[in-house]
């Protein structure tokens, strides 16, 4: 961990725009480091999900990113109702999402399952009433960026 | 990298407004003059277009040049269509271009026609090509893609421009025409923009260049309004494009042509890194083909053109009403391939080595939470994170950072006093913790 980045991000909950800014940040940098296209999408679409989860469903919270030579860690964690049934959360298309925010174009259901099929590692940490911890690690690949 | 946007250096003032709008980054000032990062510029010409002074332009050749040759052929782009207020006659405008000296006009328009329907035919037939095609006809949003979205470039379109089209078929019909060997004849494209010039002398997708010079469109059109004042009338029939490839000119163009397809049509350079951001996550919903014009209203917006482009695109959609359908018959994609790949000219790379990329991104990510997040500009670079970035990659300094001046002049003088001899936006008591998501 010697060459060790840490940023963090606050998400704010009233603001569905406001949504994908940690994303894009991270897309930069990882760009600048000379990650290849693949490893940065998946950590773009991680953290884009865990936003927008964030905002629909919890009111916002806070977005910590940690980059070292190994890969990318993300913690996201809020202060809104938490999950009941993580399993079923975690099911293709359960979502408990109002038909407002359906209307936008969010509340699929994808975000969760997607979240755990572009990551390598995926923890959740949640309290009903306290609210959601996501970590999220993607690895490099062998040999750190490739240039690409 | 080569570019055909300059700089006076004697009259740039060394404001920074072009840093500011500088959709790559590429701009920095130093000792009063701006300086443009090479491998960042994409031509795409919005530091000419903001410039309060003027002082930046389209590098053009003068119209002399085709004096040079003893047959001269001109190229107008489509956008040329709609500069004249006066006229719709595109038969007129183009025996004008003979008046003015050359010997022979291939229209832009025309060749735009037969890659529309090449465009067609690939979407149609061929299925090894990525969804949605790109559209590969603006210069700048080739090198933009070229340069910060890689993973796109296999989405381009395999074929090149309409006016590299256009000067190839025009060399050998006036080579047939004058009887002359091709290396006499003299192609000379009309352009809307920087970008265009720049690609006619540095192609991307060919092996060599096809035309001889580049002539501003501003340029001709003033010398253009006279000389179409002695074209007997009627003029001869000269043009051969229809609304299809007249169309071409205004953004959305390429989009009409192919009226069955799903298509997203997006203009200003702005708007195009954020939907190609999308398209890269996987966000964009399925569309068969994407037209990116770099210019606002398409190449009717393009910095050497002398009409507003509001009123030049109003022209352009009234004569793809007016004008009747080509009878340009489709010919293979193949005859418009590429001749060479695209090559990922990467400009955003901190270093080579990954763990020196590493080390340098952490710096820099440590350096732009020291410095104020005010993206004031002073500095001359376009936000707090560029200038870390700027440090970090040994052209920028510290101290360039007007707060970090006032840091050491209260060491030296040892007192709070020096807070007044910054400007009034600068003024303040303590500074304010930053978070991650400003200053970005
Ligand atoms: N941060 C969170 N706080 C509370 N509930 C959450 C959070 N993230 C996800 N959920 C719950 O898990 C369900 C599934 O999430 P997801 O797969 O992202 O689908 P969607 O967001 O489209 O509903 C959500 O509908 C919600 O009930
Ligand atoms: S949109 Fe047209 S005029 Fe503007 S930069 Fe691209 S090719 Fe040139
Ligand atoms: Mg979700």
């Amino acid at each position: 961990m010697s060459a060790a980045i840490h940023l963090s991000y606050k998400v704010d909950g009233s603001d569905f725009t406001g949504a994908g800014t940690a994303s894009a940040a991270i897309k930069r940098i990882l760009r600048e480091i000379g990650v290849d296209m693949d490893t940065i999408r998946r950590c773009a679409i991680c953290m884009y999900e865990g936003e927008i989860n964030m905002v629909i469903h919890a009111n916002g919270g806070t977005a910590d990113v940690y980059i070292d030579t190994e890969g990318v860690k993300m913690v996201l964690k809020d202060n809104g109702p938490g999950i009941a049934d993580v399993e079923q959360a975690m099911q293709e298309g359960f979502s408990t999402a109002k038909e407002g925010v359906r209307d936008l174009g969010f509340g699929a259901g994808m975000g969760l399952p997607n979240m755990k099929k572009y990551s390598d590692e995926m923890l959740i940490d949640t309290e009903v009433g306290k609210g959601t911890k996501v970590t999220l690690i993607v690895r490099f690949p062998k040999g750190g960026g490739d240039g690409a | 990298m080569k570019h055909s946007v300059t700089l006076d250096k004697e009259r740039c003032r060394g404001c920074t407004t072009c840093v500011k709008h500088c959709p790559t980054e590429a701009i920095r000032v130093r000792r009063g003059r701006a300086h443009i990062i090479e491998e960042r510029c994409i031509d795409c010409g919005e530091c000419i277009r903001v410039c309060p002074n003027k002082m930046k332009k389209a590098v053009c050749d003068p119209f002399d040049i085709i004096n040079n040759y003893k047959y001269k052929v001109a190229l107008p782009d489509q956008s040329l269509y709609g500069q004249f207020r006066n006229t719709g006659d595109l038969n007129l405008i183009l025996a004008g271009l003979l008046e003015m000296g050359f010997d022979m006009v291939a229209e832009v328009a025309e060749a735009a026609e037969y890659i529309s329907m090449a465009v067609r035919e690939l979407l149609e037939k061929n299925d090894d090509l990525p969804r949605p095609l790109i559209s590969s006809a603006c210069p700048a949003v080739v090198r933009l893609i070229c340069m910060r979205f890689p993973k796109l470039m296999p989405h381009l379109v395999p074929l090149i421009a309409p006016f590299e089209a256009a000067a190839i078929k025009s060399r050998k019909l006036a080579s047939e025409a004058s009887g002359l060997p091709p290396e006499e004849i003299g192609i000379f494209l009309i352009s809307p923009c920087a970008a265009k010039a720049t690609a006619t002398r540095y192609p991307m997708s060919l092996e060599n260049k096809v035309v001889d010079g580049v002539l501003s469109m501003t340029d001709v059109y003033k010398e253009l309004l006279s000389a179409m004042k002695n074209v007997k009338d009627p003029p001869p029939k000269l043009a051969r494009s229809g609304p299809i490839g007249v169309g071409w000119a205004r953004a959305g163009g390429e989009m009409y042509a192919l009226p069955d397809k799903k298509c997203i049509a997006v203009d200003g350079i702005e708007n195009i890194i954020r939907i190609l951001e999308d398209l890269e996550d996987g966000m964009l919903p399925p569309v068969d083909f994407l037209e990116l014009d770099a210019c606002n209203q398409g190449c009717v917006g393009g910095v050497l053109t002398a009409e507003n482009p509001y009123v030049a695109r109003a022209k352009i959609a009234m004569l793809t009403k007016q004008i009747p359908e080509s009878e340009n018959k489709a010919m293979s994609p193949e005859k418009f391939a590429m001749q060479m790949e695209l090559v990922h000219a990467p400009a955003w790379k901190l270093d080579d080595d990954f763990l020196e990329a590493l080390k340098k991104a952490a710096r820099i990510e440590e350096l732009r939470k020291q410095l104020p997040g005010l993206n004031c500009g002073s500095c001359g670079a376009p936000s707090c994170r560029a200038l870390a970035e700027d440090i970090v990659l040994g052209i920028g300094n510290e101290n360039d950072c007007i707060f970090r001046l006032r840091e050491k002049m209260q060491n030296i003088a040892g007192s709070e006093k020096a807070d007044d001899y910054l400007p009034p936006p600068f003024r303040r008591g303590k500074k304010r913790e930053v978070h991650d998501d400003e200053s970005q």
